[in-house]
């Protein structure tokens, strides 16, 4: 007689069950965060460490963050050109662009581009060095998997994606700049002087704060996954699918929060109470 | 007046592993006195590399305590734990060279991470590991991609060997190594005894290594096959006593028999296998 197997959960319990693996999937990063944080501070990062992990978040990033702050501008103009040409207001352009990309777009869009080009590759890198032993071998020889893999990582991102968003902003200027002066003949003295008269260094500070933020998340998320990859290559091909897509919430997440801490700093430190943010 | 049986070096005390559902070992007792060549043998699956990575701390027991001279490995921190680990050198079943290093560097690893060695006496020391397994200097710029499977080995033991440990620790060290490679690495088990006062732990497959290297031998057996109430732990004692071993299971695994297991392939695709191989 056959038995009966264990029934499939309904759809209560799989709801259950998935908020039971996220709530434990935070918990760990959380800890695995808090870890990482301790070595960082507890004992200076291994030598012949830093310089590989900055090369390849940094140096290696710099022509995809361009090209994508580039064309953020680009598209800005052409798509805002007639709405603003139509009103006599072309020459507001640059402030309205320049806001935008320096603010939200450069931050947002050139640490989606480092979360797959960087972030992803973290995770494959490090889930292979964990299914050929690697980062067992790493133990037996006396160097923790944290301060020595993840470490380097964390302070790359961090330091480098916010410098990185100085790139993506400044082409995004240059190329609104580009299409709305060369293209569509907008003065470009008024253009400028309207980009300098609103576009601030507390707006500049935001973006870059931001981007140190995602940096952080960028590395802690591609490592986490990274160093608990399943076996096998299809376990290194979700991790690495898993830290991009992860990332990228973690991204407009944080971007969301950071948006309503920072207005509120801003309100009550530069417009002194006379703005109208959340907080 | 009987002398008091020294204590081990090694002790395993009641030891239980499981991931998830899945049991790997139950209540496994062994001790391990200094100097002893330990050969652990088994059937695939039936928790031999597991043992090896309980006995350095790369994993954790689900219950029961594993004792390294005094010392309840369980109980130390990160740090200690780490110390501890350096009093041990293993060999990875698929050598775990830091394939982003070179030969030189892998070797030299574990003495640069405990930073109190100056370059030259580093190299001096890398250069003599790498003799001892008989490599010259030639393989030092080579990247692990390089190798042959026997280098790789090798290097791996050279590594292991770099900082002088108490306990070596093989994970089947010649599985899929020809037959004559094979042989060299038996006999560099061999020689590094000879050569330091380790105490070695090898996991094999293979009965040539047991008889070559053994000073003792252990036998697993997977659990999913044991009687309830039985020792996991089939055979302890001299490789010489495996011969007259009255246990079927024992002989099975030295004679390298299928027997009974064929019952396993269903009938009709065991009678096409032997058409097959009769034709």
């Amino acid at each position: 007689m056959a038995t009966a197997g264990p029934s499939a959960p309904g759809p209560v319990e799989s709801l259950g069950i998935v908020a039971a693996r996220a709530v434990t999937l935070l918990g760990d990063i959380a800890i695995f965060s808090v870890q990482t944080l301790t070595w960082m501070f507890t004992r200076a990062p291994a030598p012949g460490t830093l310089m590989p992990a900055f090369y390849i978040v940094g140096v290696r990033s710099v022509p995809v963050v361009a090209i994508t702050g580039m064309f953020i501008g680009m598209v800005m103009a052409v798509q805002m050109f007639n709405q603003f040409n139509a009103l006599g207001m072309a020459t507001r352009l640059g402030s309205m662009i320049n806001i935008t990309v320096v603010r939200e777009l450069g931050p947002v869009l050139a640490a989606t581009m480092l979360a797959g080009r960087v972030g992803s590759s973290m995770a494959a890198e490090l889930a292979t060095m964990r299914v050929t032993e690697q980062v067992d071998a790493l133990s037996c020889l006396g160097a923790h998997p944290l301060h020595y893999l993840v470490v380097p990582r964390l302070l790359a991102c961090a330091l480098l994606i916010p410098l990185l968003t100085v790139v993506a902003n400044f082409m995004g200027i240059m190329g609104g700049a580009f299409i709305c002066t060369r293209l569509y003949g907008v003065e470009a003295h008024f253009y400028w002087a309207n980009s300098a008269a609103y576009v601030s260094m507390w707006d500049v500070g935001m973006g870059c704060t931001k981007a140190f933020f995602f940096g952080i998340a960028i590395a802690l998320i591609g490592c986490h996954r990274g160093l608990n990859s399943q076996p096998g290559a299809e376990g290194v091909g979700r991790s690495a699918t898993e830290a991009f897509v992860a990332s990228f919430v973690a991204i407009l997440v944080l971007d969301f929060f950071l948006a309503i801490f920072l207005l509120a700093a801003h309100d009550r430190f530069i417009l002194q109470g006379a703005g109208r943010s959340f907080l | 007046m009987s002398t008091p049986a020294p204590t081990p070096l090694i002790a395993l005390k009641k030891l239980n592993v499981e991931f998830g559902a899945q049991r790997v070992l139950t209540d496994v007792n062994l001790e391990i006195q200094r100097g002893q060549t330990v050969v652990v043998i088994g059937e695939s699956g039936c928790g031999k590399t597991v043992l090896l990575k309980l006995i350095i701390g790369l994993l954790r027991p689900t219950a029961g305590a594993v004792v390294f001279d005094g010392k309840i490995l369980t109980n130390l921190s990160d740090r200690d734990l780490t110390r501890e680990r350096l009093r041990f050198g293993f060999l990875f079943q698929s050598s775990a060279l830091f394939d982003s290093l070179t030969v030189y560097d892998n070797v030299a690893f574990g003495l640069r991470e405990q930073r109190n060695l100056k370059e030259g006496e580093i190299r001096g020391i890398v250069r003599q590991r790498l003799q001892e397994v008989g490599l010259s200097n030639e393989v030092e710029p080579k990247k692990p991609a390089e190798l042959s499977g026997g280098m790789k080995k090798r290097v791996g033991l050279a590594r292991a060997l770099a900082l002088n440990p108490e306990v070596m620790l093989y994970d089947e060290p010649t599985t899929g190594l020809d037959p004559i490679m094979t042989d060299v690495i038996n006999e560099l088990i061999l020689l590094v005894r000879q050569r330091h006062p380790v105490t070695s732990i090898v996991v094999t497959h293979e009965m040539k290594t047991v008889y070559k290297v053994a000073t003792r031998v252990v036998m697993l057996y997977p659990l999913a096959r044991l009687k309830p109430g039985e020792n996991q732990i089939l055979f302890d004692g001299p490789p010489e006593e495996l011969s007259n071993t009255n246990d079927p299971r024992v002989r099975q695994f030295i004679e390298g028999k299928a027997n009974e297991r064929l019952q396993e392939i269903s009938g009709a695709e065991h009678s096409a296998l032997r058409n097959e191989v009769a034709s």
